[in-house]
C-alpha cells in the first residue's frame, strides 16, 4: 500500500548532505585540539554553552516548528531543569545518571501537567497560559531562599559521570555534552520520520481534519509536548553543570523569547535549525559585544528582517498556523483587508 | 490591622491599578481591532519616562514636560504603526510576538544611545509632601495626583468610547472587524489613530510613574506582561475590562506585599516572609488569569462577536 | 543546504578569532574591574571605579611600579552577567587582580571563577559575612568593611542615645541580612518588626504604610544606592519624618543620596568607616584630587576604590613586580603596607579589616553644599567582626 504511514523510510540520503554532516562532526570532534593550539581554549566553554542551548531551541523546535504550537513558556523546562540538578549537587548528590534522569522526568512531569491545561486553549490564549506558567515557576524559584532565591544558586562541584577528570576538565565536559547534542538530534530524527511523527505534521496542517478520521489530536499534542519538555530539562541539567550557578532569570519570559528567536533564525521545523539559531545568535552577541554595548540593536534588526521578509519556510509556516488559529468559534480573518 | 493601615494600602493599589490601566487599556485596544499583539507597547512607556525626563532638564515643569512627552511619544507611536507595524497585521500572532519582540531590542538600545541606561526624574518640589486626607492620615499628595489623573483619564476614555463618534467606530472595529469595514469605516485612520491613543496613555503612564521608580532602559518589560494578563483577564477589545482587571491585579500585588508577608511572619523567617509574600502575590496573580481561561475564556468582559 | 551549514560553521570559526585578545605581557599588572556601572544604583560603581582611576593616574599609569591595564565592565546588576564577566577576564585576558563589585549577590555568585582559579579578588565594597568565616579563603580580601560593621556601630548609637523601639527595613539578600543581623547585635531597645524588602525594589508604599501603623521610635533601614534615594524621598512624601526618627548606615546618607534626595537630608545621622573630613595626609590628597579630576565629593564608595588600587600598587611594589609569585603577592597583600585615606589600615587573619567607625551628620559646609560630618570621638575603635573565629585559614 502506497500510503501506508509505516513505509516512512526516507528517501536514500544524498551523498552530498552525508559527507556535509561527516564534515561537521569530525570539526566538532577536533574542535578542542584545534582551540587549543590557537591559545583560544577558553571558547570551548562557550561553544559548549551554544551546544546546550542548541538541545533547548530543537526542543522548542519540536512543538513550535513540527507542531505548530507557540509556547511562550519553553524555558521554565530549561530552568526547573537545572534547578532540580543544582539543588540535588548542592545537597550532595552529584551522580550524573541519577541527577540527569531525575530532572529529564520532573521536566516531562512538569510538561505533562502543563500540557493537559494548556493544550486545551487555542490562538492567544495558549501563548498566555504557557507564558504564565513558565512565569509561575519564575516567581517561584524566586521566592524561594533556601534554593538561592533571586541571588541564584551556585554550586561547588559538577556532576560525576564515573569517568575520571570529568568534573574538572572543560573538554570532557565539551564531548559529554556533544553526545548529548548528537542523541538528541537522533531521537528527534526518528520521532518527526516515524509514523507518530507524520501524525504530529498532519496535526500542524489541520487538527480538525485529523480528529474527525478518529486520530485523537490532544493525545499526540500532549505526547510531544511533553518530549520537548524533558528535552528543555536536559539541556537545563546540561546548563547548570557547565555554569555551576542557576538563576531564576533562567525561567523568565524573555529567555522563553530568545530561544524562539534562536527557531526562527535556525529554520523554524527543521532538524537542527534549534542548533544552528543557538550558534549564530550567541556568536552574533559575543562577537558585536566585543565592538559595541548595544549587540542587541543589531541582532533586533536581523530578527526583524528574517521575519518581515519571512523566508519561504516561515511563510508557509504561518499561513497555515493563522488559518489554524482563527478556529472555527471566530470569525475568519479576510486577510485581503489591508490597512 | 487598623483602618488606616487598610486605607493607605487600599490607595496604594489603586494607584498602582490605575497606571496599569493606562497601559492596559491602549493594549487592549490596538490587540481588540488590529488584532495585533504588541510586545512593544512597554517601551512606549519607557520612552514616555525619558522623554519626561529630558524635557524636565529643558523645562524645568515638571507638567509641562508630561504633557509634550505625551504628544511626542504618540506622534513616535502613530509613526511606528504606519512604517513598521501596518505590516505585521496580515500576519499570524507568532510573526507579530517575535517582530514585536525584537522591536523592543532595538528600542531599548536606542533609548541607551541617546540618554544613556537612565535619567533621574524628580516629582515636583510642590508635590513632594503630604496632605492630610484624614486625621492621622498623611498620603504622598503626588500620588493622590497621580490616582486623580488616572481616574480622568478612565472618565475620559470612558466618555470618548461611549459617546463620540470616534468611539463607536472603535467599538464596532472591536466587536467585529470586518463588519465595521463593510459599513464603511475609514480603517486606515482609525488604526492610526487607535495606536497614537495607546502610545499617549502608555507616555502618561510612564511619566507619572517615573518618579516614583526609575527611568531605566528595560522598565517596559516587568508591566508589560501584568498588562497582557490583565487583558486576558478583562476580556481583549474591553477598555471596562480593562479598567476591572487592573484594579484587581492592583489589588492582588499591594496585598502581596503587605498584608502576604505580616500573615507569613508568623510562621516564617522574616527573610523568608520577605520573599514569599510578594512571590506568592504575583503567582496569585497568574493563578488568577489561568482561572478566568478556563472557565470563561473570553475574559470577563469580552467584546468580540 | 549543508554547504550553507558548513559555511555558517566557519564563519563563526573565524567571528572567534576576531575576538582573540591580546598576549599577556610579563612587564604589567592587569586589574579586571566589574562593576554596577548602569541602572539606579550607577553611581557607586561609578565612583569605585572613577577613584581606583584616579589612583592608577596619579601614580603615572602605574601600580607598583608596573605599567597598569585596567579592563573595566558592567555587571548591569546581574549576577549572571557578572559571573561571565569574571570568567573571561580569568580565563580569556588572565588579569592578576580582580575586583570592582559593589552588591554582595553579584559578588557571591561570581567570585568562585577567582577564588577557585588561584587569582586574587579584593573587595572595594562587599563583604558578606560567610566569606569572613566559614567561607573565608586566602584569595579573597575586603579592603572595605565587613557587611555587619557600619550596622553594628549604628545599633550602638542607637543603644548610647535610648531610643527605646526600632523598625528594620533591609533588602532581601546577604549584605540585607548581614545587615540587620549586625544592628541587632548591638542594639539593646525593642526591634518592633524586621522586614526584607526585594532588592532592586523601588516603589515603598506598602511598606511605608506598615511602618506609619507600627508607630516606632526610629526607622533604621539599610537601602544602598537607587532604593535608598527612592525610598527617603517616598518617607518624606508621606510625611513620616514628623513621626520616626530615620537612622541609616553611611550608604543611606552619603553624595550619591544627597544628590538623589536634596535638601531633606539635611540633619540625618548615619555611620561609617571615612569621612571627607578625616585629617589624614593621604585623605586630604585623594578629596583634592577627586574634586579637582571629577567636579564633584567623592563618596564612601570612591574612598574605597581609591584604597583599592594604593593596595595593589603597594603589595606590587612589595613583591617586585612578581606576580607569578603568587604566595609572595599574598603575603604582601595581607600585610598591607600602604596609606589608607581612612588612616590606620589592618586585615584580620580572615583578610577582612580591623577599623575605627564613626557617627556623622549630615551638615552645611563653608560652601552651603550638604556633606557628612564626622561627630565626635570613634563609636567603635579597632573594631573587627563578629565572624573570625569561624574562618578555618592560617
Amino acid at each position: 500500500m502506497s500510503l501506508h504511514p509505516h513505509q516512512s523510510s526516507p528517501n536514500p540520503v544524498p551523498l552530498a548532505q552525508t559527507l556535509g554532516v561527516l564534515a561537521i562532526l569530525i570539526l566538532a570532534l577536533a574542535m578542542p585540539f584545534l582551540l587549543d593550539k590557537i591559545g583560544l581554549d577558553y571558547y570551548l566553554g562557550s561553544l559548549t554553552k551554544m551546544m546546550i542551548y542548541g538541545i533547548a531551541a530543537c526542543s522548542l523546535n519540536l512543538i513550535l516548528g513540527y507542531a505548530g504550537l507557540v509556547s511562550f513558556g519553553h524555558a521554565a523546562y530549561m530552568g526547573i531543569g537545572a534547578y532540580a540538578v543544582g539543588i540535588l549537587i548542592s545537597q550532595g548528590q552529584v551522580n550524573a545518571w541519577v541527577d540527569i534522569s531525575f530532572s529529564v522526568l520532573l521536566c516531562a512531569f512538569l510538561a505533562l501537567l502543563m500540557g493537559f491545561i494548556c493544550l486545551r486553549t487555542k490562538g492567544v490564549y495558549f501563548i498566555m497560559i504557557t507564558l504564565a506558567f513558565a512565569q509561575m515557576l519564575y516567581y517561584l524559584s524566586n521566592s524561594i531562599k533556601a534554593f538561592g532565591g533571586d541571588e541564584g544558586l551556585s554550586i561547588k562541584s559538577r556532576l560525576d559521570f564515573g569517568i575520571q577528570l570529568s568534573q574538572k576538565s572543560d573538554v570532557h565536559l565539551y564531548f559529554l555534552v556533544l553526545i548529548f547534542l548528537i542523541l538528541s538530534l537522533y531521537l528527534i530524527h526518528r520521532i518527526m520520520n516515524s509514523k507518530f511523527g507524520q501524525v504530529i505534521k498532519a496535526i500542524k496542517d489541520d487538527d480538525v481534519r485529523v480528529d474527525s478520521i478518529g486520530i485523537h489530536a490532544f493525545k499526540y499534542k500532549l505526547a510531544i509536548f511533553v518530549i520537548a519538555g524533558a528535552l528543555g530539562g536536559l539541556a537545563g541539567a546540561l546548563m547548570v553543570n557547565q555554569q555551576k550557578y542557576v538563576s531564576p532569570n533562567l525561567l523568565h519570559w524573555t529567555q522563553s523569547g530568545t530561544l524562539m528567536v534562536m527557531v526562527i533564525l535556525g529554520g523554524v521545523g527543521t532538524l537542527s535549525g534549534g542548533l544552528w539559531g543557538a550558534l549564530l545568535l550567541l556568536t552574533l552577541e559575543s562577537v558585536i559585544s566585543e565592538y559595541t554595548l548595544h549587540w542587541q540593536f543589531f541582532v533586533g534588526w536581523i530578527l526583524l528582517a528574517v521575519i518581515l521578509m519571512a523566508p519561504k519556510g516561515l511563510a508557509s509556516f504561518s499561513a497555515l498556523w493563522s488559518a489554524r488559529s482563527k478556529g472555527r468559534d471566530q470569525v475568519p480573518k479576510v486577510k485581503t483587508i489591508k490597512p | 490591622m487598623s483602618g488606616i493601615l487598610i486605607l493607605e494600602q487600599a490607595l496604594n493599589g489603586l494607584q498602582f491599578g490605575l497606571m496599569l490601566f493606562l497601559l492596559a487599556s491602549g493594549l487592549t485596544l490596538v490587540f481588540g481591532i488590529m488584532d495585533m499583539i504588541n510586545l512593544a507597547h512597554g517601551a512606549l512607556y519607557m520612552i514616555g519616562a525619558f522623554l519626561t525626563a529630558w524635557l524636565v532638564q529643558l523645562t524645568q515643569s515638571f507638567f509641562l514636560s508630561v504633557f509634550l512627552a505625551v504628544i511626542l511619544t504618540s506622534i513616535f507611536g502613530m509613526l511606528l504603526e504606519k512604517t513598521l507595524l501596518k505590516s505585521l497585521y496580515a500576519r499570524d500572532h507568532m510573526s507579530q510576538v517575535l517582530a514585536t519582540f525584537a522591536l523592543i531590542l532595538i528600542l531599548n538600545e536606542s533609548v541607551k544611545m541617546i540618554w544613556g541606561t537612565d535619567l533621574p526624574l524628580s516629582s515636583p518640589d510642590y508635590l513632594s509632601g503630604p496632605i492630610e486626607i484624614i486625621p492621622g492620615l498623611m498620603y504622598s499628595s503626588y500620588r493622590l495626583v497621580i490616582i486623580a489623573t488616572g481616574l480622568l483619564i478612565a472618565l475620559f476614555l470612558y466618555l470618548v468610547v461611549t459617546r463620540t463618534k470616534m468611539g463607536a467606530w472603535v467599538r464596532a472595529g472591536a466587536s467585529n472587524r470586518e463588519m465595521a469595514l463593510a459599513m464603511g469605516i475609514n480603517i486606515d485612520i482609525l488604526f492610526t489613530a487607535v495606536f497614537g491613543l495607546g502610545a499617549a496613555l502608555c507616555a502618561v503612564a510612564g511619566a507619572m510613574l517615573a518618579p516614583l521608580l526609575a527611568v531605566q532602559v528595560g522598565m517596559g518589560e516587568n508591566i508589560l506582561i501584568l498588562a497582557f494578563v490583565v487583558i486576558v483577564i478583562g476580556g481583549i477589545g474591553s477598555v471596562w475590562g480593562a479598567f476591572v482587571g487592573s484594579l484587581l491585579v492592583g489589588c492582588v500585588d499591594t496585598m502581596g506585599r503587605s498584608l502576604l508577608p505580616f500573615m507569613f511572619r508568623e510562621f516564617l523567617p522574616p527573610q523568608w516572609a520577605g520573599a514569599a509574600g510578594p512571590a506568592v502575590a504575583s503567582i496569585l496573580v497568574y493563578v488568577l488569569m489561568a482561572g478566568v481561561l478556563f472557565v470563561r475564556p473570553q475574559g470577563l468582559f469580552n467584546q468580540r462577536t | 543546504m549543508k554547504f550553507k551549514k558548513v559555511l555558517a560553521l566557519s564563519v563563526i570559526g573565524a567571528c572567534q578569532m576576531l575576538t582573540m585578545p591580546m598576549l599577556h605581557a610579563a612587564d604589567k599588572v592587569k586589574v579586571g574591574f566589574v562593576s554596577t556601572l548602569s541602572g539606579p544604583s550607577a553611581a557607586l560603581g561609578v565612583d569605585i571605579r572613577d577613584a581606583f582611576q584616579l589612583a592608577v593616574k596619579l601614580n603615572g599609569g602605574k601600580l607598583g611600579g608596573l605599567p597598569a591595564e585596567v579592563i573595566i565592565s558592567d555587571d548591569q546588576f546581574k549576577p549572571d552577567v557578572a559571573k561571565e564577566q569574571f570568567e573571561k577576564m580569568v580565563k580569556r585576558d588572565k588579569v592578576d587582580f580582580l575586583t570592582g563589585v559593589v552588591f554582595s549577590n553579584i559578588m557571591l555568585a561570581a567570585l568562585p571563577e577567582t577564588v577557585e582559579s588561584n587569582t586574587f579578588y579584593l573587595s572595594p565594597n562587599a563583604a558578606p559575612s560567610p566569606m569572613a568565616g566559614k567561607d573565608c579563603s586566602p584569595n579573597f580580601f575586603a579592603v572595605a568593611w565587613p557587611n555587619d560593621a557600619y550596622h553594628e556601630a549604628a545599633g550602638q548609637y542607637a543603644t548610647n542615645k535610648g531610643f527605646k523601639s526600632a523598625y528594620l527595613l533591609a533588602p532581601n539578600y546577604q549584605a540585607g541580612q548581614d545587615s540587620l543581623a549586625g544592628f541587632k547585635r548591638f542594639y539593646k531597645g525593642k526591634v518592633v518588626n524586621e522586614v526584607y524588602t526585594k532588592l532592586g525594589q523601588l516603589d515603598y508604599a506598602a511598606e511605608l504604610a506598615e511602618i506609619r501603623a507600627a508607630k516606632p521610635e526610629i526607622l533604621y533601614i539599610f537601602l544602598p544606592g537607587g532604593m535608598g534615594v527612592n525610598f527617603i524621598k517616598q518617607f518624606m512624601a508621606a510625611g513620616l519624618s514628623k513621626e520616626t526618627k530615620l537612622i541609616v548606615p553611611g550608604f543611606g546618607a552619603d553624595q550619591d543620596i544627597i544628590r538623589g534626595v536634596g535638601a531633606d537630608m539635611l540633619g540625618v545621622f548615619d555611620t561609617s568607616h571615612w569621612g571627607l573630613d578625616l585629617p589624614n595626609a593621604a585623605n586630604k590628597k585623594f578629596v583634592a584630587e577627586f574634586e579637582k579630576e571629577y567636579k564633584r565629593l567623592p563618596t564612601l564608595y570612591a574612598s574605597q576604590g581609591y584604597d583599592t588600587a594604593m593596595l595593589i600598587d603597594a603589595a606590587v611594589k612589595a613583591s617586585n613586580g612578581n606576580l607569578s609569585d603568587k604566595d609572595l603577592v599574598r603575603k604582601n597583600l595581607t600585610e598591607a603596607k600602604f596609606s589608607s585615606v581612612r588612616g590606620e589600615f589592618k586585615f584580620n587573619t580572615n583578610h577582612y579589616p580591623i577599623q575605627n567607625y564613626y557617627v556623622r551628620e549630615v551638615v552645611k559646609d563653608e560652601q552651603g553644599r550638604l556633606v557628612n560630618k564626622i561627630i565626635g570621638q570613634p563609636i567603635m575603635t579597632r573594631h573587627a567582626d563578629a565572624y573570625v573565629q569561624d574562618c578555618k585559614m592560617k
